[in-house]
């Protein structure tokens, strides 16, 4: 019955910042699209392209990288080789695929909107279409399948559906419960309810009601009830302990784990952070325990980071990471991250969407420490 | 042709451009709007067996070849969920034999992916189709004995349990993860699903729950798992967090044999606060009480969480205030 512990580095280096950029420069080009990592990652496509494209701007880089003519010979730049694969992977239905000819889900049209939010191109695509394709997969019981063919219920799906409902300044006019006759819409009370039951004894939310809790599901969650004002239906004092048990001190690094007795991982230093914020307990993490983790997993010869010490890195945990840092004022070099949408804040201010956009204001000058 | 299968590693693979009778079908490259300018260095196989369910995909070709076909591509990607929902679609067309599919699932899972999505929804898919439940208690044990928190497959478990009823054995089932690991959190997650969809938390089964986990606690006392599943079934309790005396009198008995768990204090301060906010002047579960453990939790036995316990102890403190002044203000 001996505890699992990772791997602890002697030294833990400075936040490597350019060589963060190379990486995520290298990673986002398109010759890099000839990897076999690159082409057997085809099916999360999308999102890849989400994490690369944030990671690019929170560190600066995203408007030089764009205007950089693709494979460095052809006459399109990189914003337009994206935004023509994204066009690609919009469906007839609505929805967009993680890539082309791959169907329409949920995970993959909630990337698609926030790379065309950050890439202010939203008006290329049928935004109330897009908003329908989301509609259609509500169920009766207020969850959201991954797509309309097979159903697969999972709370994430609840969050993506929320958060690309708000990007597309859609929320209010997509909410049966203010516009009770029009022909498409979803129940947001029916969605909340849903989400409601997935919280367990723990005070932590899972896929489904009866799920084990897990640091993932509960940023989705803790999403859709911020997103939806419905967070004072829930004991957040209780939730948020839960999270902040998620720290393993060890040494001086104290990274965070997904659920109990679990490895820490960087990615969960995201989910657990961004839900904090959410709550207004962010000052209940040791700082610099948590800061000195995701310093130990940077790669100090290619740049990047990885889920722990001495792993490989990817777009995935190096946007997490330094997402992670930033909200933990570790990181001024970076701009600021929305904790609710993972997208840069300014990004997210320019999103017209009056019915929310006070409280999650409200919400980031509480949370301003 | 099932044992064919298991050999499938060991004989070489054709290519599919090199196959006679595809001879027919014109692979579609991958179309990423890039035009390659270095060598194509990811495998052939791979490349090659996309190419050609693209062209399936495009053609809508719903044959026992492009069965065949699905069957490669997921082998190769098995996170390629529109190679599922086209195998599914084939599945239907072709009227095939589901007993079949769930052979050839079941060895992805425990073999090869058992960790991902897909896998797992296509099993559940295949099981609604045949309304057959029998197997997948024995498949999700055969994936939890080699990973005991899997997350697939104890939601996979919750699933059939609940939809064809078969909660019988399960907290026997339980029982022996939690005797290999005492701090699995999913198996303890999973005892309070059963409870939950079976006799609920009655009288008599909330003191069986006690007990069993305090005699849990008793061989490990910093197992984060067994003190949140106390407070989840003390949550049924009527009369509250602080007022069962198997409790109170067990986590006295620990806090004097000098045991110092955070879990065990952070219980003690929860009860201190619900005595509180009763107005209770109790001599044990009271404000001093919670205060001194909040201070020692901060400084010396949970340092790293120093901030929840300073902002506990300011909570408790104004729930004292509160009452003391609602007490002033009756008189």
């Amino acid at each position: 019955m001996e505890k699992k512990d990772i791997f602890y580095p002697d030294t833990v280096p400075i936040l490597l910042y350019n060589k963060h950029i190379e990486y995520l420069k290298h990673v986002s080009c398109s010759s890099y699209g000839n990897s076999y990592d690159f082409k057997s990652t085809e099916s999360i496509r999308m999102s890849g392209i989400y994490w690369c494209l944030t990671a690019l701007d929170i560190t600066h880089s995203l408007k030089e990288f764009l205007q950089k003519p693709a494979n460095n010979s052809d006459s399109i730049s990189e914003e337009e080789r994206i935004v023509n694969f994204l066009l690609q992977c919009y469906n007839p239905d609505g929805g967009f695929g993680a890539a082309v000819g791959h169907d329409s889900h949920m995970l993959y049209t909630l990337s698609a909107v926030q790379i065309l939010v950050l890439l202010r191109k939203l008006d290329l695509v049928d935004k109330h279409k897009i908003a329908r394709f989301i509609s259609t997969l509500q169920q009766v019981d207020g969850s959201f399948a991954g797509d309309n063919k097979y159903s697969e219920i999972d709370s994430r799906f609840s969050f993506c559906a929320i958060a690309c409902l708000y990007l597309l300044s859609l929320l209010d006019a997509f909410d049966l419960q203010k516009h009770p006759s029009s022909p498409f819409g979803i129940d947001t009370n029916k969605a909340v309810d849903f989400v409601l039951k997935c919280q367990n004894f723990d005070g932590g939310f899972g896929t489904v009601p009866g799920s084990e809790s897990h640091a993932g599901q509960v940023y989705c969650c803790i999403g859709v009830l911020t997103i939806t004002r419905a967070l004072h239906k829930i004991d957040t004092d209780l939730l948020a302990w839960w999270l902040c048990e998620r720290q393993l001190p060890s040494g001086r690094l104290g990274g965070l784990n997904g659920r109990p007795e679990k490895l820490p991982d960087v990615c969960y230093c995201w989910w657990v952070l961004s839900s904090l914020k959410m709550l207004g307990r962010l000052h209940w993490i040791n700082k610099e325990a948590l800061i000195f983790y995701i310093r130990a997993c940077q790669d100090p010869e290619t740049g990047g980071i990885s889920d722990r010490p001495g792993d490989c890195c990817d777009p995935f945990h190096t946007l997490f990471g330094l997402a992670g840092l930033q909200l933990l004022g570790a990181a001024s070099e970076l701009q600021e991250i929305n904790a609710v949408f993972c997208l840069p804040q300014y990004v997210v201010d320019a999103i017209e969407e009056d019915c929310c956009l006070d409280q999650l204001r409200a919400h980031r000058d509480k949370n301003a420490k | 042709m099932a044992e064919s299968s298991s050999d499938e590693s060991e004989t070489t693979f054709q290519l599919y451009k090199d196959r006679k009778e595809w001879k027919d079908v014109v692979p579609v490259p991958q179309d990423d709007g890039e035009q390659p300018i270095v060598a194509i260095d990811y495998t052939e196989q791979f490349k090659d067996v996309f190419d050609y369910f693209r062209a399936v995909l495009q053609s809508g070709e719903k044959s026992e070849r492009a069965l065949e076909l699905t069957k490669d591509a997921a082998a190769l990607n098995p996170a390629n969920y529109t190679v599922w929902q086209y195998r599914r679609e084939i599945l239907k067309a072709l009227n095939k034999d589901l007993n079949e599919e769930m052979d050839f699932i079941e060895k992805i899972i425990v073999y090869n992916q058992p960790k991902n999505y897909q896998v797992w929804h296509h099993r559940k898919v295949i099981v609604e189709w045949l309304q057959e439940a029998s197997k997948e208690k024995y498949l999700t044990e055969t994936v939890l004995a080699k990973d005991a928190k899997n997350y697939h497959a104890w939601q996979h478990r919750q699933w059939i349990i609940k939809t064809f009823n078969l909660y019988e054995g399960e907290l026997e089932y339980i029982d022996s993860l939690i005797s290999d690991d005492i701090r699995n959190n999913s198996a303890w997650n999973q005892r309070y699903f059963v409870v939950m969809g079976t006799t609920g938390f009655t009288e008599e089964v909330l003191d069986r729950e006690i007990d069993y986990t305090l005699s849990s606690i008793k061989v490990v006392t910093e197992n984060e798992s067994a003190w949140n599943y106390l407070r989840g079934v003390l949550l049924h309790d009527k009369c509250g967090l602080s007022r069962n005396k198997k409790v109170t009198d067990f986590c006295q008995d620990l806090y004097n044999s000098g045991n110092r768990s955070p879990f065990l204090l952070a219980l003690i301060v929860d009860m201190c606060s619900e005595q509180v906010s009763q107005g209770n002047k109790d001599p044990l579960y009271n404000l001093e009480m919670a205060k001194t453990l909040c201070k020692e939790l901060a400084e010396k036995y949970d340092t790293v969480r120093a901030k929840y316990w300073e902002y506990i102890a300011e909570t408790v403190d104004k729930k004292s205030n509160k009452e003391d002044s609602q007490v002033d203000a009756e008189q």
